[in-house]
């Protein structure tokens, strides 16, 4: 069992939890992932690693609270305790030798893409933020990005907040004023990132996506989590697990990716439903 | 005298219609008057041949021996002199070319049920002793154990009855390996790994879940913690696919996602957490015991045709024999030297957004003919030129082996491999670097659970000498 140490909600769907895991603590890196079950019963979910505390041995998760599983861990409060957590898994995000760096991050993607930005900040790399989300509302984590960015832009779909429109147009207007990075860091919905990776094309930027697909064991036997590669001219299977999450955006098959994360959608629906109802009382 | 009936006697078995709709284990086990009946088809030769069938080298005329004398805790000790999950081996092991070939009485008719009587003696000390196993003193030396599954259980458990203080790493929130999340509750009952790796505690083991070595832990860094020796058992890597088109389309699983779904993850239940894709057409595509496990599964959660496409004949399938006959009694159709070319999906060009795109609708398949054998004297399957055809499907498993993982290779300094990417080792088990072995399926490959077992002994046997002449 592992004890959450901390629990805030940062807005009204995504909440921040520190749970105690001090060896998972220790060798976590930015970019790599930890898998969790809330209960005895419940289902495995990946979720990357938002952040590590040495000092109390605690691993940052940041959840959406979109189906049955982190509903249910939502309901957990600090102090008690989850069945299972598992890390850190996958590889980390590679940035060594990188000097400017643009990090992209969407939604709660946001919360993955910040220990990618502080992790360059600490190695002295040249940091430009880019965080977008849908309205202000769901707007989190813009002070943990300004104290580790250069320079941070902050965009809302609506415009209710900060810039308004989506990632893609500052990330144009930077590039076609002739910023020159070394790469594109970008986390967010597939969506997002396909576009951010279309952006950048014409100018050559390299592009780094961080997939996060239908997984279960998390360590390379069930083959869930496989996704498509383009490399030259050949279409490669890999798996996100072992391989990933991060990837080339210019090689991945987003199209296919969001079909697979939908295999699941109605059943997903029906027990968050389920879920919700129990808490309710219904 | 010897009982000379050249049949085996019948294992009873819940009745195929009956088990085709339920995950309750098929086969039942013998009762006591048809032990000591088939135990008294055995000659006692003088020369054991199925002791030599046996990868852990169990005193078998000697624990028949015991059945006839209605000795049956007997029977257990003599067992679990050399085998550590005997539950387990009597339900999986593919005895038929293992003791059973080797039997003197398979040469006029059949041998004697050697795995039968086995799980008869395993069962029968489960249900009646109430004797808890006792943990022997320590001997003050520390071993780690990667991976819970036979191998690792083997040889935490020879160690652990030295006196050596076991602790076994497992990645996933279970112990039991692929016992565990690969072969299903109808062939062996989740209850009775549990059992098994309870005497394993109550020997001294501790199993440690959650830890992935090479990610949470490193090899050196167990030296570092004190333990002696290594153990990696850490099993069957990433599943293999047959790049065809469509093998990303939804619906398509591989055998170790689709068994780990229902089996660990517990799917098969009425309202499960985890989902799995129940009902519809099922095709599985492969021949071995993983194949049949996927296919029969599918058919217990509700499928209302499952087909077994093999590109070889019914000779070369590699299942074990029994598994191939439940599944057929069962109403499974082998559709047999087939080969899939492409999994077809469906697409609604007028509606990008409609739920249905990308999923499964198929399978073109290439019938196939057997050609001159190969190196290891298998006929190599040959495709028939223009007949292929389509089978109407909701989900396709590929159930056609695995790759080792490269988690330990990557994260172990000195950790030599072979091109397949298996771990290298000695015939005592021990690989490239010093104090660390391995044995199982991330030697060998994909391979039986009774091998794993023998790998577990051998390797135990060496830590136990390597460390003692320290």
């Amino acid at each position: 069992m592992y004890k959450i140490l901390k629990k805030k909600s940062l807005n009204p769907t995504v909440t921040m939890m520190e749970i105690e895991a001090p060896l998972v603590a220790k060798k976590a890196k930015a970019g790599q992932f930890i898998i969790l079950r809330v209960d005895e019963e419940g289902e495995r979910i990946p979720l990357t690693i938002a952040g590590t505390d040495n000092a109390t041995g605690g691993v940052k998760i940041i959840f959406q609270i979109v189906g049955a599983t982190t509903e249910k861990l939502n309901h957990k409060a600090e102090g008690e305790y989850i069945q299972d957590f598992v890390g850190p898994l996958g590889m980390p995000t590679h940035i060594a030798g990188l000097k400017k760096v643009c990090v992209i991050g969407g939604g709660v993607g946001c919360a993955i893409a910040l220990p990618v930005a502080e992790a360059l900040h600490a190695q002295g790399t040249e940091v430009t933020s880019v965080i977008g989300f849908r309205n202000k509302d769901l707007l989190i984590l813009e002070d943990e990005f300004k104290a580790c960015s250069d320079k941070l832009i902050v965009m809302t779909d609506d415009g209710s907040y900060a810039r308004h429109g989506n990632v893609t147009v500052p990330l144009k207007e930077m590039l076609d004023a002739g910023e020159q990075f070394d790469m594109i860091i970008t986390i967010g919905p597939l969506i997002m990132m396909k576009f951010v990776t279309l952006t950048a094309k014409p100018y050559g930027v390299p592009v780094t996506v961080s997939m996060n697909p239908i997984m279960i064991d998390g360590t390379g036997m069930c083959g869930g989590c496989r996704l498509t590669l383009n490399q030259d001219g050949k279409r490669v299977t890999k798996f996100a697990c072992v391989d990933g999450p991060d990837f080339n955006g210019y090689e991945v098959d987003f199209d296919e990716a969001m079909s697979r994360g939908r295999t699941y959608f109605e059943f997903e629906r029906k027990v968050h439903e389920k879920v919700c109802n129990l808490y309710k009382g219904v | 005298m010897p009982n000379m009936n050249p049949k085996k006697n019948e294992m009873p078995t819940q009745a195929p219609e009956v088990r085709a709709h339920n995950f309750s284990e098929v086969a039942l086990g013998y009762e006591e008057s048809v032990a000591v009946d088939e135990a008294n088809r055995c000659l006692n030769c003088k020369t054991m041949p199925c002791v030599g069938g046996c990868p852990v080298n169990i005193h078998i005329p000697e624990f028949i021996a015991k059945i006839r004398e209605m000795d049956f805790e007997g029977a257990y000790k003599v067992i679990t002199q050399t085998s550590s999950l005997p539950a387990v081996c009597g339900r999986v092991c593919p005895q038929e070319t293992q003791c059973e070939s080797k039997c003197v009485r398979g040469i006029k008719g059949e041998s004697v049920g050697i795995g039968r009587l086995e799980r008869f003696i395993a069962d029968y000390h489960n249900a009646f002793c109430t004797e808890a196993p006792v943990a022997p003193a320590p001997n003050g030396h520390k071993v780690a154990v990667i991976g819970s599954g036979p191998s690792g259980l083997t040889c935490a458990g020879d160690l652990a009855k030295k006196g050596y203080k076991v602790t076994v790493f497992e990645a996933l929130h279970l112990a039991g390996g692929v016992l565990v999340y690969g072969i299903p509750e109808f062939r062996l009952p989740k209850s009775i790994v549990q059992k098994e790796v309870d005497t394993l505690k109550a020997l001294g083991v501790e199993i440690m879940t959650n830890v992935v070595i090479g990610k949470t832990l490193t090899v050196d860094e167990l030296f570092e913690m004190g333990y002696e020796a290594v153990f990696i058992g850490s099993g069957a890597g990433l599943p293999n696919f047959m790049n065809i088109p469509g093998e990303s389309l939804k619906g398509v699983y591989s055998a170790n996602e689709f068994l780990t779904r229902s089996n660990l993850m517990k799917a098969y239940k009425d309202d499960p957490d985890t989902p799995i894709m129940k009902g519809g057409k099922v095709a599985v595509v492969g021949g071995g015991n993983v194949a049949m496990d996927a296919a029969r599964t599918a058919l217990r959660l509700g499928a209302e045709k499952v087909y077994i496409v093999y590109r070889r004949s019914i000779e070369e399938l590699p299942a074990r024999k029994e598994e191939v006959e439940h599944a057929m009694e069962e109403g499974i159709e082998f559709r047999l030297l087939t080969n899939p070319t492409e999994i077809l999906g469906y697409h609604n060009d007028a509606d990008p957004r409609d739920p249905k795109n990308g999923s499964v609708t198929g399978i073109r398949c290439i019938k196939m003919e057997l050609g001159e054998p190969d190196q290891k004297g298998r006929r190599r399957p040959v495709p028939i030129e223009g007949s292929e055809f389509d089978i109407d499907l909701d989900v396709v498993i590929m159930a056609i082996g695995t790759s080792p993982n490269p988690l330990l290779k990557n994260t172990t300094e000195g950790l030599d491999v072979n091109s397949h990417g298996g771990i290298i080792v000695n015939e005592d088990g021990l690989t490239s670097r010093v104090a660390v072995y391995a044995g199982g399926d991330a030697v060998t490959g994909a391979a039986t659970v009774i091998s794993a077992m023998g790998a577990g002994k051998v390797a135990a046997k060496a830590i136990d000498e390597y460390i003692s002449a320290k």
